[in-house]
Order: C-alpha cells, then sequence, then structure tokens
C-alpha cells in the first residue's frame, strides 16, 4: 500500500489501482470545524488537478483537487451527515472519495509522508 | 503565524497569543479570530454559557458639549435628543444620498455621549463628527473595550460588579469591575444577553483574566463573533450595510424614531423618509437554504426561473440552528416570510427561503 500526498494538502492511499483520498491532519486543522462537503458523482472522471469535491468550514469553502487522474468508484456518504469527521479522523473515516486510477505512473512524482511534512512545516 | 510589523495591536494581544488564539490581520489589527475550543465550540459556548471577546479595535469617542445630541442628530437618523441618561441606541451614519458611512452605538453617558464605531470606519468617523462637533469629539485610544456575552453574563460580571445584575438592554452605568472605574452597557452584537465594558487599557489584561477565571467564561475569537451576529440577524458593516445601501433598503428603519422620520435633519433624508412612505425596491432579508451547503457572501440570489433577484451579503453555517443561514438583499417581490428563492453556489442555484430574523431567539434582558 502507498500513501502519497499533494501540495494543497490531500492525502491518497493506493491499493490494487484504487485510491482513497482524503485531506491532511494539517489542512483540517487550518481549516477549522468543517460543515459541509460536497463529493463528486459515483461513475464521473476527473484529470488530476480537477476541481473534485469541496470542503467547507466555518470560515470557508475550499477546493479539493484531485490527485490523480481516473474514475470515482465510491463516495464517503456518511460525511453529509457527520462532516466533523473530516476534523477527528481525517486520514480514516473522513475519507472524500475512491478513485480508480488511470495513470498509476502519476503518483512517482508525489510526495512521500516525510517529505508532506517537510512541505507543511510539520 | 503571519505578523506584521503595521499590525496594530490591543491590551489583551498577548493574553490571546498566551491562550493558544490564532492571530489574524482585521481591519488593521491582529486579533484572534479563533481560541483552542474552535469557532463552533466557541459559538454554541457563547450560546449555552459566555464568551468574552476583546473588540477593543472598535472606535471609542466620547463627546462633551451642552448641545452633543442635537448636533450628532445631523449626522445620524437616530433619535439621539430622546436618549435619556443611561440609555444607549443603535444608529448609522448616513451620506447625502441616504447611503450608510458607518453604523454605531450611542450613549448617553449623563455630562457626556459615549460613542462606539467600527474599527475600519473609525479614522473617519471621527473626521466626520469632529466637522460637526469640534474639538468636543475625543478619542478613547489608551480604553479596551471587552464584550461578554452569553446567558451566564450576569452571573460572571455581576461577581466583579454586583450592581451590573440589575442592568437592563440598552442601559448604560459607571462602576468599579474589580476596582477599577469602567463603562458598562447592557448589550453586544451576538442575540445574548450580555455586557461591553470599556477598560482602562492598563487594568484591561487583569480584568479579562479575572472575568476568564468564571467556570462559564470562555475567550471567544472573531470567527463566532461573526457566526453569532449573523444568527441574530445584526449587519455586519462592509458587507451587510455601505454606502450603496440605505437604513430601509437595510431593513433598520426600526432604528429611526418617529421624531425624525416626520421632521428629517439627518444627511439623506429626502430619500429616506420617502423610502419609509413608499417601499423600496429591495431589501435585506434572512434566507435559509434548503440543503445543507452554505451560500456565502456574493452569492447570486434569484427566482425559480433563474432570473437574478439579488445578492448574499452575508452567509455561512449557524452552529445554533444546525444549518447554513445567510442574509442578502432581493426584490420587493420577495421580501415576504417563506418566500421561495435560490442561491447559486459554484453555478448551482440551492432552492432557499425567505426567512425572518433573527434565525435565533435573542436572549436581551428587558
Amino acid at each position: 500500500m502507498t500513501v502519497k500526498y499533494t501540495e494543497d494538502h490531500e492525502w491518497i492511499r493506493v491499493q490494487d489501482g484504487i485510491g482513497t483520498v482524503g485531506i491532511t491532519d494539517h489542512a483540517q486543522e487550518q481549516l477549522g470545524d468543517v460543515v459541509f462537503v460536497e463529493l463528486p458523482e459515483v461513475g464521473a472522471t476527473v484529470a488530476r488537478g480537477d476541481a473534485s469535491g469541496v470542503v467547507e468550514s466555518v470560515k470557508a469553502a475550499s477546493e479539493i483537487y484531485a490527485p490523480v487522474s481516473g474514475e470515482i468508484v465510491a463516495v464517503n456518504d456518511a460525511l453529509a451527515d457527520a462532516p466533523q469527521t473530516v476534523n477527528s479522523d481525517p486520514a480514516g473515516a473522513g475519507w472524500f472519495y475512491r478513485i480508480r486510477l488511470s495513470d498509476p505512473s502519476q503518483l512517482d512524482g508525489m510526495m512521500d509522508e516525510v517529505a508532506y511534512k517537510a512541505h507543511a512545516g510539520a | 503565524m503571519t505578523e506584521s510589523p503595521e499590525l496594530k495591536t490591543t491590551p489583551l494581544t498577548e493574553l490571546h497569543e498566551q491562550l493558544g488564539a490564532r492571530m489574524v490581520p482585521f481591519a488593521g489589527y491582529l486579533m484572534p479570530v479563533q481560541f483552542p475550543l474552535g469557532v463552533l465550540g466557541e459559538h454554541r459556548h457563547t450560546r449555552a454559557k459566555a464568551g468574552l471577546f476583546d473588540v477593543s479595535h472598535m472606535g471609542q469617542l466620547r463627546i462633551d458639549r451642552a448641545d452633543a445630541a442635537a448636533r450628532l442628530e445631523t449626522l445620524v437618523p437616530g433619535d439621539i435628543l430622546g436618549l435619556g441618561a443611561g440609555r444607549m441606541r443603535y444608529t448609522q451614519f448616513t451620506d447625502e444620498i441616504g447611503g450608510i458611512l458607518d453604523d454605531l452605538m450611542v450613549t448617553n453617558a449623563g455630562d457626556h455621549l459615549f460613542v462606539v464605531v467600527n474599527a475600519a470606519c473609525k479614522d473617519a468617523d471621527t473626521a466626520h463628527l469632529r466637522g460637526t462637533l469640534g474639538d468636543a469629539v475625543t478619542e478613547l485610544p489608551d480604553r479596551a473595550l471587552l464584550a461578554l456575552q452569553g446567558p451566564s453574563a450576569e452571573a460572571a460580571l455581576a461577581a466583579l460588579a454586583p450592581e451590573a445584575a440589575a442592568m437592563t438592554f440598552m442601559t448604560f452605568r459607571a462602576m468599579d469591575v474589580a476596582g477599577v472605574p469602567c463603562l458598562v452597557t447592557r448589550s453586544g452584537y451576538t442575540g445574548e444577553d450580555g455586557y461591553e465594558i470599556s477598560v482602562p487599557a492598563a487594568d484591561a489584561r487583569r480584568i479579562a483574566e479575572r472575568l476568564l477565571a468564571h467556570p462559564d467564561v470562555e475567550a471567544i475569537g472573531l470567527g463566532a463573533r461573526d457566526s453569532l451576529r449573523l444568527e441574530a440577524g445584526l449587519c455586519l458593516y462592509g458587507h451587510d450595510i455601505d454606502t450603496t445601501t440605505s437604513p430601509v433598503e437595510a431593513a433598520l428603519t426600526w432604528s429611526i424614531g418617529k421624531r425624525r422620520r416626520e421632521q428629517g435633519g439627518f444627511p439623506g433624508a429626502a430619500r429616506i423618509q420617502a423610502e419609509i412612505a413608499g417601499g423600496t425596491a429591495r431589501r435585506r432579508v434572512g434566507l435559509r437554504p434548503e440543503g445543507r451547503a452554505p451560500a456565502r457572501e456574493g452569492a447570486e440570489i434569484t427566482d425559480a426561473d433563474g432570473q437574478s433577484i439579488g445578492r448574499v451579503t452575508s452567509g455561512g453555517f449557524g452552529p445554533t440552528v444546525d444549518g447554513p443561514v445567510a442574509m442578502g438583499y432581493v426584490e420587493s417581490g420577495f421580501t415576504g416570510d417563506a418566500s421561495e428563492v435560490r442561491l447559486v453556489v459554484r453555478g448551482k442555484p440551492m432552492p432557499a427561503r425567505v426567512a425572518r430574523l433573527p434565525f435565533v431567539t435573542p436572549g436581551y434582558k428587558r
């Protein structure tokens, strides 16, 4: 299993060609209390860097960018009623969607945990 | 932390930082946007118990002049001559075409008027006041301003100043708080019962710490201050009101006394009197999106057919309402309670209804 990070503070955990996407602990802390999450449609095709959802905190709305290209195969419907899960468990139950990677080589240039922590200033 | 050298601080800046606040620039000041409790927690705590807010960035002024009330009435549509000693009132500085230059609180402190204006407008307001009242206008930069808001505010302040308990909403008393001479009003901008306490800067930290020592009181940042005032249906200058909106369009006609409506004598009176008599083409209303997505400032408001009828001026998530809330201006055909509208969020029209303001029942002690 591979976990990679984007400069925009998303994480993607890939297993068997399917990536689970969420935002990092650093990102949720910067956003503050999450009150609403807008997720893409299952079956939608997104390109790397596309806006593929929105996470709204009490303060502001932020786009979620697709870390890789592919097809959305599942979304975390539980966030509709419990958006605060993004704050309490960003790397686990607060995931946003699952994506079938169309080009797994896109992962190669992405940050690993050590590089991301340096990027986030942690 | 983004600390620019040109940002001003308040007598409580160090305390905020020690309490773990996230500090942001606001109206030229370095201010706490949230404390470790977080915006939602701070909002809910204020409605359930009590919150302490540093509002020292706001402008505090006093006017010492026998004809101060009469002269101030030439700048604002509020009834200032009719404001009895120990009472306060909300009003606006209007311009010649009836737009709003700023909103303010005016207190009759007995031997002088005490005025509180918005931080971003205070230099312009001071110059504006001096144009009419001359050197009778004194800025009070050596005073901090604390707001203590919420159902436990009375108990928390009365522990340091017993006579605060007897005050009613929108009244004023000079009193000692923990032995320090303060100017106290029973007022605020959250929809809750509470007080605003003008404190000598040198004593501000000590009094803030005494109030925070009360088990029901938490420090609250600007983030929760904004969601609290939005749920309370109160205007934020520069967003819900500005020089392009009149007090009548802004649904602030209640703040214009009967005598002033009849006699005029304030800037923009011709327009404002005509609007009171004949209505306006648009008006500020409350808006409740039907889904969970917040509609933020700037979102377009349309009718069911997609025709533009206005814009959201404040919007976000209301923690007490437990859903999105907003305010905005809509055309006169859509101001009725429960009128169906659409709020365009990220290009999508979201169903919403016009709602009565405030969104929460005020806790004011009448």
